[in-house]
C-alpha cells in the first residue's frame, strides 16, 4: 500500500508522460491532416509569395519597426527624465502619459493618431512619419519605465564622482549615466524592440497601399485571393525570422551583461582575493 | 581666471567655521570650525557616526550645510551666488568606494572631465592623464577597464583622475576602508608620496599610523563636534580628552596592525 517517496515521484513522471502522448494520439486521430495540408502548406501558394514576402512586406515591418523603436526610445529618455525631475509637474505628466499609453490598446492609439491628427491639426503625414509617430507614442511609454529603472540603477556615487569633478548635473546625466543605464537594460530594451515589432502588425488599420504592406497586412491580402492559409504560415515564419535572433541577442545580452556590473567595493574586494 | 588669483594671496585653502548640518532630526555636524593651509595634511578621526565624512563632504558641498560658512581657495562655496561647479574643478575627491566610470576604461576616466569640464584638448589631457597614471604606479593600466583593476588599482586610479584636474586640495573619505588589509599599503604610499610632494590633503581615515606618520594636524570628532586637535603626535600619543582616549585605546590596543 504504502509506495516509496522515489517511487511515488517515478510513478507521477510516467504519468505526465502518458497524458503528453494521449494528447498526441489524439490530435493525430481527429486532426483532419489532409484538409491542414492543403490549407496551411500550398507549395504553389507558397512560391507565390516570394520574393515580395521578403523585399516588401518584411523590409516594411522592420523599417516601420525602427522607424517607431528610435522615436520611441527619445521619447522614453525624455519621459524617463521627467519622471525623475525635481519639477512636480513633468513628472504627473509623464506618469500621466506612460499610464495612458501602456493601459490602452495600441490599435485605438493608431486610429486615433492615424485618422484624429490630421482632422485636429489639418496636417497629413506622409506613411513613414506616421507609423514612427504612432508606434513610437506606444514604445514610449514602455520603454519610458525602462530607462528609468536602469538610471536609478546607476550607483549614486557616479554621480557624486561626476559632480565632484566639476561636472554639472546635466553633464553628469549625459556623459556618466546614461551611457551605463543603458548597458543595464541593453536586455528589457532588445525586449522591448521585440514586443514592437510585433505591434507594427496593427498599423494596417493606418490604409496602407501595396508597397507600403507589412508583413501582417501582405498576408491578409495574399490570403484573400489565395485558397489557402499558407499566406498565414509563411508569413508568420517571417516574423520569427526578425523575432528569434533578437531574442537571442537579448538573452546574449543579459548573461555577458549580468557578470560584468559596475564595480563596486565588495565586488571587487572578492576578486582579487580570489 | 580672476578666482585663481585670490587663492595665490592666502595661505588658507580651506577655511570652514560655524558648520552645522542635520538629516531630518538627526545632527550630525554641531558647529565646526577648521582651517587648513596650503600644503597641510589633515586627518580627521572618530568613531563611525561621529559626522566625519559628512564634515569632508560639506567642504566640496556634495552635502549642504544648514548654517556656517565654507570658504575653498577664497570661494565662498555657502554663498548663494557662488558657481559650485567651478569651485569643485579645483577640489580633488576620493571615495572609499572609488566611484570609476565603470563604462570607461582607465584614462578615459582620467580624461573625461579634463575635457568636458576643463575643456583641455585630447592630446594634453592624455598626457597629463598619462603622467598621472604614472605617479600611481598604473602606467600599464591605461586602457583597462575598472572592473578589470583590483580594489588597490582602482583606488590609485581614482586618486590619478583627481589629481588630473589641478586640485588646489584634495579630499580623501575613508580611501582605504573598502579594500582588502594586503592593498591597503599601496594606497597609503600614493597618499604619502602625495603629502610629501606638498599637496593640501584632508583626509578621513581609521588608519591611525598613517595619521601619526604623515598628518600635520589631527582632528579628534566625536558626536557631531571636534572633540580635540593638534598636531598628530600630540592628539595620538597623549591625548588629553577622555573620549579621545577611550577611542585611541579601542583602534590601537585590540593587536591592531596595519600593512
Amino acid at each position: 500500500m504504502a509506495m516509496s517517496k522515489r517511487r511515488r515521484a517515478q510513478m507521477f513522471r510516467y504519468l505526465q508522460y502518458g497524458i503528453l502522448l494521449l494528447a498526441l494520439v489524439l490530435l493525430i486521430v481527429f486532426a483532419n491532416w489532409g484538409q491542414i495540408k492543403r490549407s496551411f502548406f500550398n507549395l504553389d501558394t507558397a512560391a507565390a509569395m516570394f520574393p515580395d514576402v521578403i523585399v516588401v512586406a518584411l523590409l516594411n515591418t522592420v523599417i516601420y519597426t525602427v522607424l517607431g523603436f528610435a522615436f520611441g526610445l527619445v521619447l522614453g529618455l525624455i519621459l524617463a527624465l521627467m519622471k525623475l525631475s525635481s519639477v512636480g509637474p513633468y513628472r504627473w505628466l509623464a506618469t500621466i502619459y506612460i499610464e495612458f499609453f501602456r493601459g490602452v490598446p495600441a490599435l485605438l492609439v493608431f486610429i486615433a493618431f492615424g485618422f484624429g491628427v490630421p482632422l485636429a491639426f489639418q496636417v497629413r503625414f506622409d506613411i513613414y512619419s506616421t507609423v514612427m509617430l504612432a508606434l513610437g507614442l506606444v514604445g514610449a511609454a514602455y520603454m519610458a519605465e525602462t530607462i528609468r529603472a536602469g538610471i536609478q540603477a546607476v550607483p549614486k556615487g557616479q554621480v557624486e564622482a561626476a559632480r565632484s569633478l566639476g561636472m554639472s548635473q546635466g553633464r553628469a546625466m549625459i556623459t556618466i549615466v546614461i551611457p551605463q543605464a543603458f548597458r543595464i537594460i541593453l536586455p528589457p530594451l532588445t525586449n522591448e524592440l521585440i514586443l514592437l515589432t510585433k505591434d507594427s502588425s496593427l498599423i494596417y488599420i493606418l490604409g496602407l497601399i501595396g508597397t507600403e504592406y507589412e508583413l501582417t497586412k501582405y498576408g491578409r491580402e495574399t490570403l484573400s485571393r489565395s485558397p489557402s492559409l499558407t499566406p498565414i504560415l509563411i508569413v508568420g515564419l517571417c516574423y520569427l525570422i526578425i523575432t528569434l535572433p533578437l531574442g537571442y541577442l537579448s538573452r546574449y545580452l543579459e548573461r555577458r551583461t549580468g557578470g560584468r556590473k559596475v564595480p563596486s567595493p565588495e565586488a571587487s574586494g572578492l576578486e582579487v582575493s580570489a | 581666471m580672476s578666482e585663481t588669483e585670490t587663492e595665490t594671496d592666502s595661505d588658507v585653502v580651506v577655511d570652514i567655521s560655524g558648520l552645522t548640518k542635520s538629516f531630518g532630526s538627526l545632527n550630525v555636524l554641531l558647529g565646526i570650525d577648521m582651517l587648513v593651509n596650503r600644503g597641510e595634511v589633515v586627518c580627521i578621526i572618530g568613531p563611525s557616526g561621529s559626522g566625519k565624512s559628512t564634515l569632508l563632504r560639506c567642504v566640496n558641498l556634495l552635502e549642504t550645510p544648514n548654517a556656517g560658512s565654507v570658504i575653498v581657495n577664497g570661494v565662498e562655496l555657502t554663498h548663494p551666488d557662488a558657481d559650485i561647479d567651478a569651485a569643485r574643478r579645483r577640489i580633488g575627491m576620493v571615495f572609499q568606494s572609488f566611484n570609476l566610470f565603470g563604462h570607461l576604461r582607465v584614462l578615459e576616466n582620467l580624461t573625461v572631465a579634463q575635457r568636458k569640464v576643463l575643456k583641455r584638448g585630447r592630446q594634453e589631457a592624455t598626457e597629463i592623464a598619462l603622467a598621472n597614471l604614472e605617479r600611481v604606479g598604473l602606467s600599464d593600466k591605461a586602457h583597462a577597464l575598472p572592473s578589470e583593476l583590483s580594489g588597490g588599482q582602482q583606488q590609485r586610479c581614482a586618486i590619478a583622475r583627481a589629481l588630473s584636474m589641478d586640485p588646489e586640495v584634495m579630499l580623501f573619505d575613508e580611501p582605504t576602508s573598502a579594500l582588502d588589509p594586503e592593498l591597503v599599503g599601496d594606497v597609503l604610499g600614493v597618499m604619502r608620496q602625495l603629502a610629501d610632494e606638498g599637496m593640501t590633503m584632508l583626509v578621513v581615515t581609521h588608519e591611525m599610523q598613517f595619521a601619526r606618520e604623515v598628518a600635520d594636524k589631527v582632528l579628534f570628532m566625536d558626536g557631531g563636534y571636534v572633540v580635540e586637535e593638534g598636531p598628530a603626535e600630540q592628539v595620538i600619543a597623549d591625548p588629553q580628552h577622555e573620549r579621545t582616549k577611550t577611542f585611541l585605546s579601542r583602534v590601537l590596543n585590540p593587536a591592531h596592525q596595519e600593512g
